[in-house]
This record gives C-alpha cells, structure tokens and sequence, in this order.
C-alpha cells in the first residue's frame, strides 16, 4: 500500500517535471510575449533589449530555466506582469483559488441533489414520456456550451430583472473582513451576516451556469444505477415477500445505488475546472479560470506556468487520492 | 426527505457553530458619518502596484493621479501646463537650470512638510536607481534619456534646495518637454520620509517580472486622496478623501476602484448601478448608453492613427511617387465617417491639432484613386505589391476594430491596382515586435500623447535615426529630419520652437511621406446619470476629485 | 449482488464507459445480428429518432446550405449601413430577414453556410482523433508488452486531464491560431477516446471464438486485425463517434470564445459568429442567440442519437 503511493507520486513528480519543462520552453518560442506586453507601442529595439537583459530574457533557453528550477525550489515562482502585478505567481493561485473552490462547491451543491432527485425519478418512470423528457432536460448540461448558459443567465437575471448581482464576488462597500479567503465562510465566522449573504447572492449565478456540466453526468450515473439495482434479484427477493414498494425503494434501492453515485460526485474536480474557465470569464469572478484566461491573453507566463502545472498536480492528486480509498474499500483491488 | 431533513439541520447547526467559535474578529471601521458618498469606477485592468515612478500602464496611473500631484499640473479638460506644487517657474538663458517656488501650505499624507528639500529627495530618489528600477521606471528613462550611472547622457543633472520653498533644477541642455514633462505621472512628488521607510528603490526583478519594495503598497502623496487598501481578492481598490488637502476639498469623500476585465460586464455593471463610471466605451454602445440616461463624455481627440511604411524590404517605397500615390489611393474621409465615432478627424499630419506645433495651413491629401494610379505608373510601379499587416486581440483608442479599418484601407490599395499581402498576428503575440523589425512593408499603428509637446509625436516617431519603425534611414533626406527635429526641440523660445515644428511637419507631409496618417479618434469615458462634475482629459488624465454623486 | 460497488476515478469512469462500448465488438447472441436486433429496438425509440431526424437535417443543410442561401455570406451587402454608433448592426429588411452582423453581411446566409464549417471543425476533428487513436490503439493491440503499457499510460494520463483544459493549453500553445489549430487541439482529445476504445475492442475479441478459429487455421495477424477485428469495432466505433462529434462543436465555440479560434471570419462557422458576438451582447443579443441555438440544437441531435445508439448496444440492456 504505501509502495504503491510513494511510486504514483513518484511518477507525479517526473511527470510534472517534464511537463514544467516542455512547458517553459514552449512557452518562450512563441512569438510576443511578456516583453511586448509590458513595451506596447513604446518598443523601440534598445528598449527591448534593455528589458530582456534585466530580466534575463537573452540567456539562452536552458539558463533560463535552470534559473527557473533553481528559484522555484526555493518557493519563487517569478513575479506576476499582469493578473496581480508584482505579486509571486504562486502568491496568485493562493489569491484565487479559494474563490473557484467556492464556486465549485456551491456548483454541486445544487447538482447533486438535483441530479439525484431527477436520476431516481427517472429510473423509476423507465420508458415513460418523463423520463425521456428528463433525459433530454439533463443532456442540455452537455449540448448548451456553459459560457452562453452563464451569460443568458447574467444578462436575465442580472441585467434585465436585477435581481442578482452582475459580476464579481462582494460588493466592495461592505469591507467584509477577509480570513480564509472563502468569502461565505469569512462572513460567517466573523458573524458579517450582511457580507456572507453579499457573497452567496454573487455566487448564485454562476454556480447555477457551472452545476450545468456535473449535473448531467450525476443524473445519468444515478439513473442507471438505480435502474441496475432496481433489476438486482434482493428487490425482488424483497417485494416478493411483500416489503412495501416505499420500504424497498427507501432501504434497499437507495444505498446500493448511491455508492457510485458519492464517488462520481467527489471526482467531478477536472469538469467543474473545465467549466470554470468559462464561467468566472463571464461573472469576472477572481478565480483560478479567469486567472488562467487573463495570464494567457497579457502573456503573463509566470502565472500561466504555475496555473497550468497546479492543476495538473490537482488532477493527479485527486486520481491517487480516490485510488486509495478505492483500495481501502475494496479489498479485491489491492491484490493489482 | 428525513435525509434532507437531517442534512439542513446538520447544515444549520454546523454554521452556528463555525460562528461561535468566534475565532476571527471583523475589522470594519466603524460606521462613518452619514455624509460619506463614494465614487465607483470601473478599472479595466490590476494596477501595478502604486509607486507611480515604476508605473506604465493606464490603470496604474488612474489610481496614483488621485493620490498624487507633481510640480506642474494639467488643466482639468484640456492639455495646458498649470502651475500645481510649484506656483511659479522661470530659467535660465539657455534654458538649463529651472528655478521652481513652491507652494508654502502642502502636506504629504503622512503628515510631512513639502518643501524644497522633499522635491529635491524626490529628484534624486528618481535618478538614482538600481539596474532593476533603471528598466522599471520607464517614463524617467523615456524623457530624461538615463539614470545617476550615466550622467553624460541623462537630461537631468541635479537639483539644490535655494530657498524653503524654492528649488533649482539644473538639466544639461533645454528642451521642448521640460519642464511640460513634470506633468508626468511617474514625476509626482511622493514623501521622502515614507520612501526611506518603506526602502522604495529595492525593486528586484524576479523572474519575468518585478518583485516591487514595500513602499509601493503603501504610497504617500500630496493628492486629494489617501490610499485605503487594495483588496487583491476582490479586486477593489478603496481611496478615502485627504482632510488636510490643500485645495478644494475632494466631493466624494471615497474612491473606489473596480477592477473588471471584460468591457461588457463593465457596461452591465453601470447600468446595473454597482459602478459609476468606466472608461473607453466601445462606440457602438455610446447610443444605447445615452439612451439609457448615462453621460458619454467625449474627449479632445489626442492621438493619431497612421498607416506605417517600411522600405527596407521594398525599394518601389523608396520612390517619393510611390508614396505620394498611397496618400492619395486612401479614402481617409469615408473611413472616419463610417468606421469611427463622432468626434473622429481626418489627420493632416501624424499629431493632432491640440499640440503645439500643428500646422493649421497643411490640408488633407484628397481622396483620388486616378490620380494614385498614374502616380503609379509613373515610378514603374503599377504591379506593386505590398505586406500590409493588422494587428488581432486588440482595440486602441485611436484604433477601435483593427480588422474593420483594415479591410476598408486594402479596399482601397487594390482598387489602384496594389497587390496586397495580407499579413497578421496577434498585439501581443508577435505583432509589434515584427513592426519593429521592419517585417511589414506597411502597417497599422498609431499613438497617443503623453504630453503637450510635438517631440513626443512626431519626435518619437522619427527623431531617432537608427531606431525607428519608418526606416528613416533608408531615405536620403531620414537624417535631415531627425536632426531638425532634436534642433527644433532645443529651442528655448516657445514661439520660435513652434514655428519650427510647424515647418518639419509640412516638410514630412509634402516632401517626406514616411508613412500615412489618417486619423484623430476621441476616446470616451461613461459615468452613470446621477454623477456630477466629471471633466473628461485629452491625456486620459481625469481627476476625480470634483465628482460627486448627485441627488444621494 | 449486481450493482457496483467500487467507487471509481474519473479517469477510471471514463475508461469504462469506453470499455463498455468496445465490449460491444463481441456479438453472443447467435442467430440474430448485432446490427439487426439493435436497428429494431431503434426504430421505435423516440429519443434516438429525433436525434437522427436533427443529424440529417444538419448534414444536408451543410451539403446545400450554398445554394440555398439568399447571398454570399462573405460579401457585405448592407456595409454602407453600418455606422460605429448610430446603427452597428442592421437589422432585418426586405432581402434580409434577419438583418446583418456588424460587417454587413447577411446574418441568415451566414448562418445557413455556418453549418459547413461547423460540420467540418467537427467531422475532421473526429477524423483526426479516430486516426490517431486507431494508429495508437493498433499498436498497443498488437505489440502488447511495453510498447503497450507506454501507449496507454500516455493514455491514461490524457484521459484523466478534462477536456476543454487539454484542448485550451494545446491551442493556447499555438503561435498562431487558425481553424487548422483548432482542429488539432480537439483532435488531440479525441485521440486518448478512440485508442482505447480500439484496443479494449481489439483484446476483447480476441479471445472470442471466431479469431481463435481464424488463428487456427493460420491466417495472419495483420489480416485478422484488419479484415476481422475492425470492422466488428465499427459499431461502437460510430458510436463514440458521434458523441464525440458533439462535444467537438461544443468545445470549437468555447475555444473561439476564448479568443483561440479561427480569427478569418470570411467562411462563417457557429463556433467563431458566437465567439464573435460577444462584444455586441448587451444591445444585439440576436447576434449570440442565433448560432448558439444552432449549436444546442445540432449537439443535442448528435448526443442524442449517440446515446441511444450507446444504450442499444450495451451487452447489459440486451435482453
């Protein structure tokens, strides 16, 4: 057991550290770039140079980056140019994570119930006109891109109706008192009730467009579980000795259904990512996806490196993570 | 439902719980008094940080104008130089060494004295600069040519303390732009005292950016208003009104910034009332914004867009009728009436006619593609082919759709017969730096001004032979023009200097061509119904502090 | 008992899913075809025929959609109308019934011939996909060993990253965007799906009778892969094709709106026209609400045939 983790991670780390690499270099071939970014229409060639020698742009390749391994061991991962200007990159994914796990949660928060709820609905009316209309209703998670479902949403419920905020996390005249950085979670333990429900109310909208994606596939696992279980022989060893049909469905349909269900919901972190992006782009919500776009489009490599090589670990961590739990419950797996 | 029954009252429970641990305390200020009344602006970008000598973005300067003033201001509204912590200025003969007397009433933030000795802390803070803060401060390096490790060439030399209240700044030769470039954002005056404190020359560059010292965090000016804080997490940057300022009392007594990328979240925030204002509007929302009860203040157009030409990997450029043809071959009117806001102008010449130094009596080439043609084939060139490039993910000022303008102008070209090769890439993505590098026989660009002086347009376009993106020096008359133009810009006399830019501008217009310039756009800036006393800025340099929210 | 109980990872959910699928390749119920049983079943399921009657209109306004529409949709008619402030986007008119985009051109044509390119950034995406996981799979399949156990653990490692973030990085990585980066970023990952629904096609047939039997009578390995194993992939193999399909057009728009799509917009494609209408949104929503309508409508028509197609082949659901 624990050889098996210190090998996964031990592949983690050099699978990151190639990706680090390609990466980087990558990165700098590309025509433009930061030094542009910063000039503008201010760039004349001996300011170019200027720039790059102070900032180490004309060593060649390899240099840079052993420069780069070499300050990032230590924990500096090179200053942000634009998304948080002067701030260390790794400062920045520090500064908007919490607001993407935030709206993570909250995203299924509202997808896992209803999922559930529409799943068992539908198993239990199969065949019926409901359930393909269900069907139906739960694949415009997947055929609506969650962009336009975010936008549609901000511009009814924002802009026409006005009845949630348009964009961002707080209203600035609140002064909610910041501790962990969860702006929900701030507000209640310094007991700002005003300023937590200040930030819920800026979380609505959003979430709603993000529950989008991981509800489909939650109905569906739920309804196609239940629909197994429902065929397992012990429902119908229990309704054949007269179990009433509520007391089946309660005890026996419902836990042996839910066990895939719990573990497709806590693996939904890679398309709630996904889907991030998009959605706090719309909502200019401060999170990790919106910090992804932005570093990519004002070329501000150093966080664009950090970002996309922190999800890759998050990805790799949560995969090791439930592989593990997958061995501890099911004994017949760790004989792989 | 007893399972969601269960959970809501886990739910419940659970966030009392986290309440009464009462482990972290709220730090609102307590409640101010009832005649508080903020001022939301939307900001399209994070500043920087607010050290404004290390400064170069607009959103930077958006935040430090606020807090900061210098020795000389701009008139709210337009681009003249008035008199700010120095009340009066006079020099020498030859224009090299400035006496300032200062104002005798002002305070920084922290409660230190401005006087003489704080401007000249500041002057040689600003000079004395590591490698790192020497490539920083940008705009130091832009007008004063170099920094204490090379004296020969920087423009400033010293500054002595003559008086409490009287400064001498001796610079090593005059110029057109000083003293106008105190006006300078990045030249503002900031406390010596608070500098020293917060250790503000430790800038440091830290792998492609700059680690900056903390005295940029926390910076002390003399401006209507004081730094609060800047909420990284929200994105929000909160100024509050400075009791002791000077002048007329700032109206709103907050300020507050909000930082929002994307333009159309900007424009549904204002009409949603969360903010008050933001800038640059794109033109097509300035009918439904005004319908909708905003204000869409239009600044003096301070900029100019041009077409850029490049010879050195074409030689029919070379030839002056070759040139000359593509003056005439463009529609520039029907440009600025169909593809610009109200307010656009057709360009004379590559500076707007607010600076001085504009040439009233230069009139715009007319549009006649015939006379194109035959000056074509007249120089042999009527099978010329050009690389014309635009540029993508990007909308400037003086140039609001790239893409748009650029179809209409190679319309043109090929209804005179010019092959064009369409070549792109993205702003910042290769772009500029291929115009740098003289990739494109022809390109879009253009410029806003960062001051009233015709050096800063035509000056940085082509006063410097070697570096600039006409090639100037392919052409025989490229040295001439660059010399006349440093000549132009050391004279004393402001009437003389004048005349003399008015003579290189119509020598470039009607001898040189290096490059076709077609228009003046005026950027705009939005504020919301109730809000009073905005005076839109030519510089993009609005000062906030005579606006209020009216009706509150 | 018969449902699962192992928890399972979302790489590991989504290998099963495709494994699922390739285990289709088998057919064990003799007597019947494979194809024939599930066609019946088909035939009568509302959901699978209006996800047909939707693919077929598309596919056939895609063939048509150049002679059908009213005018060029790159020609910009209504030009002289278009004023920055005053009048940004036409609206509609005698000739043009859904008025013009901010350039001046016809929106309804454009929409029309939309579904071209649209179709093409989808079709060639799978395509490519298909090609590349089939170059994979077949490899994989047949060398087995550690030529096996390299290819899928890059495969592996793809299948655990989510898409659209895959698809971003490759196409933010392109010095230039153009549809032709496009179609790689999503081809790209497309490939991990098709490989290992390939091989997890391959290895389960072959252990089945009729190419044990074939291998009996020395036929050659190549002959059987490719004149035995595949084409009983084929079933699945359209399939996830056609899920596939949707999710590339989806993603396409999401990518342009992003800013890495195609930047030439003289060939129209749903896609990019989204992207686009992004700055007009506030005053011309039409400008969004029309290609996003298509998109929703055409994807939806794919998945739903797709998993229709899907529940019709599962070995489980046959009765």
């Amino acid at each position: 057991m624990v050889r098996f983790i210190v090998r996964r991670l031990i592949q983690m780390a050099g699978v990151l550290l190639v990706l680090s690499l390609l990466l980087f270099v990558w990165l700098r071939a590309l025509p433009g770039g930061t030094v542009s970014a910063i000039l503008g229409e201010r760039a004349t060639p001996s300011r170019r140079a200027a720039l790059e020698a102070a900032l180490g742009l004309d060593q060649p390749i390899y240099v840079q980056y052993l420069k780069f391994m070499q300050r990032a061991v230590r924990g500096d991962f090179g200053a942000s140019t634009a998304v948080l200007p002067g701030e260390d990159a790794f400062d920045v994914f520090l500064t908007r994570l919490p607001a993407t796990i935030e709206l993570s949660f909250f995203a299924l928060l509202i997808a896992v119930p209803l999922g559930i709820a529409l799943g068992y609905f539908a198993a239990r009316r199969r065949g019926t006109l409901l359930d393909s209309a269900t069907v139906v209703f739960s694949l415009i998670g997947v055929a609506v891109p969650v962009f336009f479902t975010a936008f549609m949403l901000k511009y009814f419920l924002a802009v026409q109706w006005q009845v949630l905020p348009v964009s961002g996390r707080q209203d600035v005249s609140l002064d909610g008192t910041r501790v962990t950085g969860f702006f929900v979670l701030d507000g209640i333990l310094t007991r700002e009730w005003d300023a937590a429900w200040d930030a819920m109310l800026h979380l609505v909208a959003p979430s709603v467009a993000l529950a989008t994606i991981p509800f489909a596939v939650i109905f569906r696992i739920t309804r196609a579980s239940v629909l197994d279980t429902l065929d397992a022989d012990f429902v119908r060893t229990a309704e054949s000795k007269g179990l009433t049909a509520q007391v089946v469905r309660g005890r026996h349909v419902m836990r042996n259904a839910m066990l895939p269900v719990v573990t497709t919901i806590g693996l939904q972190v890679g398309g709630l990512l996904a889907g991030a992006v998009l959605t706090e782009t719309v909502f200019s919500f401060g999170g990790i996806g919106q910090a992804l776009f932005e570093s990519f489009t004002q070329k501000d490599y150093a966080v664009l490196q950090v970002l996309i090589l922190a999800s890759a670990t998050i990805f790799v961590v949560v995969n090791l993570l439930v592989d593990i739990s997958y061995a501890i419950i099911d004994p017949r797996v760790r004989t792989r | 439902m007893r399972t969601i029954q269960k959970m809501a009252s886990v739910a419940v429970v659970g966030t009392l719980a986290l309440a009464a641990t009462s482990c972290a305390e709220s730090d609102r200020s307590e409640g101010g008094g009832s005649e508080e009344t903020t001022f939301t602006f939307g900001a399209a970008g994070a500043p920087e940080m607010f050290d404004p000598l290390y400064a170069t973005d607009g959103e930077t300067f958006r935040v430090t104008r606020q807090m900061f003033q210098g020795l000389l201001g701009i008139e709210p509204g337009s681009a003249e130089v008035v008199p700010e912590l120095a009340t009066e200025w006079t020099s020498n003969e030859d224009g090299t060494e400035w006496t300032f007397t200062l104002r005798d009433d002002v305070t920084f933030h922290d409660g230190e004295p401005f006087n003489a000795e704080a401007v000249c802390a500041n002057f040689e803070r600003m000079y004395d600069q590591n490698k790192a803060g020497q490539v920083a401060a940008e705009y130091w390096g832009y007008v004063m040519g170099a920094f204490a490790n090379d004296p020969d060439n920087s423009l400033y030399q010293s500054c002595e303390a003559s008086g409490e209240f009287e400064a001498v700044v001796t610079i090593n030769r005059s110029t057109s732009g000083f003293p106008t470039m105190l006006t300078l954002s990045s030249l503002a005056m900031q406390s010596p005292k608070a500098m020293e404190e917060g250790n503000a020359n430790d800038i440091a560059t830290e792998g492609e950016g700059f680690a900056f010292p903390e005295y940029a965090q926390a910076p002390v000016g003399t401006g209507p208003y004081k730094f609060v804080e800047y909420d990284e997490a929200n994105g929000s940057i909160t100024l509050e009104g400075n009791d002791d300022y000077w002048g007329d009392a700032p109206k709103s007594s907050e300020l507050v910034f909000r930082v929002i990328p994307d333009e159309s979240t900007r424009r549904q925030e204002l009409e949603a009332g969360s903010i008050d204002g933001y800038d640059l509007p794109s033109p097509t929302d300035w009918a439904g914004l005004t319908d909708a009860g905003n204000s869409v203040e239009i600044r003096d157009p301070f900029n100019i867009f041009y077409v850029g030409l490049n010879a050195t990997n074409n030689p029919d450029l070379k030839d002056d009728r070759v040139r000359e043809a593509l003056m005439y071959a463009i529609d520039r009117e029907q440009l600025v009436q169909t593809q610009l806001p109200e307010g656009a102008e057709v360009a004379t010449q590559f500076m707007p006619s607010t600076v001085s130094g504009y040439n009233t009596e230069l009139a715009p080439y007319e549009y006649d593609p015939e006379k194109a043609e035959q000056l074509l084939q007249e120089a042999g060139a009527d099978d010329l082919t050009l690389t014309f490039a635009y540029p993508t993910d990007v909308s400037r000022p003086y140039m609001p759709d790239p893409q748009q303008l650029y179809e209409a102008i190679r319309t043109n070209l090929e209804d005179v017969g010019v092959t064009v090769d369409v070549q792109t890439a993205s702003w910042n993505g290769g772009y500029l730096d291929n115009v740098t590098a003289g990739k494109y026989d022809a390109y879009l660009l253009g410029w806003t001004g960062d001051y009233d002086a015709a050096f800063n347009f035509i000056g940085t376009f082509f006063g410097n032979l070697k570096e600039n993106d006409f090639a100037t020096s392919e052409y025989p008359w490229g040295k001439q023009l660059a010399d006349d133009l440093q000549a132009a810009d050391a004279i004393v006399e402001e009437g003389e200097r004048a005349t003399a830019f008015e003579e290189i501008n119509s020598q470039i217009m009607e001898d040189y061509l290096p490059g076709v310039p077609i228009s003046h756009s005026p950027p705009a800036l939005v504020v919301g119904p109730d809000v009073e006393g905005v005076i839109p800025s030519p510089l993009t340099a609005e000062e906030f502090d005579t606006v209020s929210i009216g009706g509150e | 008992m018969s449902s699962n109980v192992t928890p399972k990872s979302y790489g590991e959910r989504r290998k099963e899913r495709i494994d699922e699928l390739a285990a289709a390749s088998i057919d064990e119920t003799p007597g019947v075809s494979l194809i024939a049983s599930a066609w019946r079943r088909l035939r009568r399921n509302p959901i699978f025929l209006l996800g047909l009657g939707i693919t077929v209109v598309f596919i056939v306004l895609a063939a048509v959609s150049p002679w059908i529409a009213p005018n060029d949709p790159a020609a910009a008619p209504l030009l002289d109308k278009v004023r920055p402030q005053s009048n940004p986007v036409p609206g509609p008119e005698p000739g043009f019934p859904l008025g013009a985009d901010d350039r001046g051109r016809d929106l309804l044509s454009r929409l029309l011939v939309g579904s071209q390119q649209t179709l093409i950034v989808g079709v060639l995406a799978t395509v490519f996909g298909l090609a590349g996981g089939l170059v994979l799979g077949i490899l994989a399949g047949a060398f087995s060993g550690w030529v096996d156990s390299l290819v899928m653990r890059i495969v592996d490692v793809m299948l655990s990253i989510p898409s659209l973030l895959l698809a971003f990085t490759i196409a933010a990585l392109a010095a230039r965007p153009s549809q032709g980066t496009l179609i790689i970023a999503i081809a790209t990952i497309q490939v991990p799906i098709f490989a290992r629904l390939l091989r997890g096609s391959m290895l389960a047939q072959r252990a089945s009778d009729h190419v044990l039997a074939a291998r009996a009578l020395g036929v050659k390995p190549r002959a059987i892969v490719f004149r035995h194993m595949l084409p009983n992939a084929l079933g699945p193999v359209i399939v996830q094709a056609t899920l596939v399909l949707a999710i590339a057009i989806i993603d396409a728009a999401a990518l342009s709106f992003l800013g890495l799509g195609n930047p030439d917009d003289r060939r129209p494609e749903w896609g990019q026209m989204l992207g686009k209408s992004q700055e007009f949104i506030n005053e011309y929503p039409h400008l969004a609400v029309y290609p996003a309508a298509c998109i929703i409508v055409v994807a939806l028509g794919f998945t739903l045939m797709g998993e229709s197609l899907r529940e019709a082949l599962d070995p489980k659901t046959r009765r």
